[in-house]
């Protein structure tokens, strides 16, 4: 069976140093696919390859059958990956609304802007009410639902979440994952890279472990949790 | 001394009405920049050569082709918008990633190439469109109608570039970019697009700006140096990129050169100006609107 996304032996890095070698991974339409480890094994540059922020240096990525490699980096959200980035990334000075107004910029998008919007206010009550506030003055966790909010603008089909739970209180982090498996319930396929493996693990289907640029462990979300190297590392028992 | 008093009086408010009147265009001027600024993070030094350019193509449209002004007016804002889309296009884009002080030099080589090249084209005479607009007298004071016009068409200008800036999905973009140009492709905005469009908004203000000049002023092909300096002024005491505090800054300039012009010279009235500039940058280096660290 061939999945939505197909990465195939992905180099890149930054300039001399390389961050991924020799990556492959694919994620299934429906499904919910995490990729754990330590901070510093490539997790956020494997985010950023995927939605054209970074270009690998040798392998293939492909969206339903697409070259995402030979797509221009601003057309490869038309392929219908929408990518949350580390730390949020919201415009701070423009309004929840002109937030979420950017991530429907893309005309595809624009025709379904007002739908789109009523979606991720079902999703996020509290958005709504905060449309005309500036982004950087709401609290960490809202600004989460203001970015996954803003990637969900442009109807995607796949999610990809890098460290959602980052930064956030821990009562937060809960709201978070439980905003994940919601979001998974209204048929996105979801990528979610996450240090908080213990977590993630109760929301994906199937886990990738990165260590060091590299795959390291691939399974079930339950054979991973159950496996004695991952226990001892991640999730200190 | 009572009917001194009162003359004084109606000079004073003359002078307060004709300072906001200049400052409307100053403002127009300094929003063009800032948005360069602000957006692209580029400085362009020969903002008011662009301008000079749009006052000869007003001049040559009206005296030499014979079109109405109302008709010349929207040929020059589109031509100088598609220098601006030129002068991104061919200088600016190729040095983006250059250090600050190369994309300087290069507008700066601009600036002389335009001054140089009108000389070459149209003469060192100074040239007007032959338009005297009336003057309005209200009571003992004197307005002309080419100021009146000037600061409602420059208002008309900001507004719809205000509009434009927060009503469309563009406009958002051109926003959003100067805050975080490095995830605007997750948005799908493709930043050379937006770049160029800025541009050309930036070459459209500078070719209203011209349209508005022209008519209080002969343009010569040095003519860009009686306000590119005060532009640039303007635009550092309000914050560079900043565009409440540009416009701000706008109206203080032109207050001064204003009230000091009334109370001697309007030459004494940029030196103020300058003056002022100078301690407001030992005081506040950052801008008008700039927050205490």
């Amino acid at each position: 069976m061939t999945g939505m996304l197909e990465l195939k032996s992905i180099d890149a890095g930054y300039g001399s140093f390389q961050a991924l070698f020799d990556v492959s991974l694919n994620v299934r339409a429906g499904e919910a696919v995490g990729v754990i480890g330590p901070n510093g094994a490539g997790k956020t540059t494997l985010m950023r390859v995927i939605s054209g922020l970074i270009r690998p240096t040798q392998g293939t990525i492909a969206m339903e059958g697409t070259d995402v490699v030979a797509t221009p980096p601003h057309r490869i959200v038309s392929l219908g990956i929408a990518h949350v980035p580390e730390n949020r990334r919201l415009f701070p000075r423009l309004t929840v609304a002109d937030n979420l107004k950017m991530g429907a910029y893309m005309p595809g998008a624009r025709a379904h802007y007002a739908e789109r919007l009523e979606f991720v206010f079902e999703l996020f009550p509290r958005l709504k009410e905060r449309l005309q506030q500036m982004a950087g003055t709401m609290s960490g966790g809202e600004q989460q639902m203001c970015a996954i909010g803003r990637a969900l603008m442009s109807n995607p089909k796949l999610l990809l979440l890098d460290e959602p739970s980052a930064g956030l209180a821990p009562v937060v982090v809960q709201q978070v994952f439980e905003l994940v498996k919601r979001i998974r319930a209204s048929g996105l396929t979801v990528l979610i890279v996450e240090q908080n493996v213990q977590q993630v693990l109760r929301v994906v289907d199937r886990a990738y472990l990165l260590e060091a640029g590299s795959i390291r462990a691939a399974g079930s979300a339950a054979e991973l949790a159950a496996s004695d190297t991952i226990k001892q590392a991640y999730l200190g028992v | 001394m009572q009917s001194f008093l009162g003359i004084f009086d109606i000079y004073l408010l003359e002078a307060v009405i004709n300072g906001i009147l200049l400052g409307g265009v100053l403002a127009l001027l300094a929003l063009g920049l800032n948005l360069i600024f602000g957006v692209i993070d580029v400085t362009w030094i020969c903002y008011a050569e662009l301008v000079m350019i749009g006052m000869y193509g007003m001049y040559y449209l009206v005296q030499v082709f014979h079109l109405p002004y109302w008709a010349a007016a929207p040929l020059v804002i589109l031509l100088v918008a598609l220098l601006g889309a030129a002068l991104h296009f061919l200088v600016i884009a190729p040095l983006l990633t250059a250090p600050p002080i190369n994309q300087l030099l290069a507008t700066g080589g601009v600036l002389f190439i335009l001054q140089s090249f009108a000389t070459v084209a149209f003469g060192i005479d100074f040239r007007n469109l032959g338009i005297r607009l009336p003057v309005l007298a209200l009571g003992e004071m004197n307005f002309s109608y080419a100021r009146l016009l000037s600061f409602g068409a420059a208002l008309a200008g900001m507004i719809g570039v205000y509009l434009f800036l927060t009503r469309t999905f563009t406009g958002t973009a051109i926003r959003a970019i100067a805050q975080d140009r490095q995830i605007m492709p997750l948005m799908g905005v493709d930043p050379k697009r937006i770049y160029l469009v800025t541009s050309a908004i930036g070459g459209g203000l500078a070719g209203l700006a011209a349209c508005l000049l022209v008519l209080q002023y002969d343009v010569h092909p040095f003519v860009g140096l009686s306000f590119g300096p005060i532009t640039f002024l303007i635009c550092v005491l309000g914050g560079l990129g900043n565009f409440i505090g540009g416009f701000i800054a706008a109206f203080v300039f032109a207050e001064i050169i204003s009230l000091g012009g009334l109370f001697s010279d309007l030459e004494w009235g940029y030196v103020l100006a300058f003056a002022f500039f100078i301690v407001m940058m030992f005081i506040r280096p950052a801008g008008l609107l700039s927050r205490r660290a």
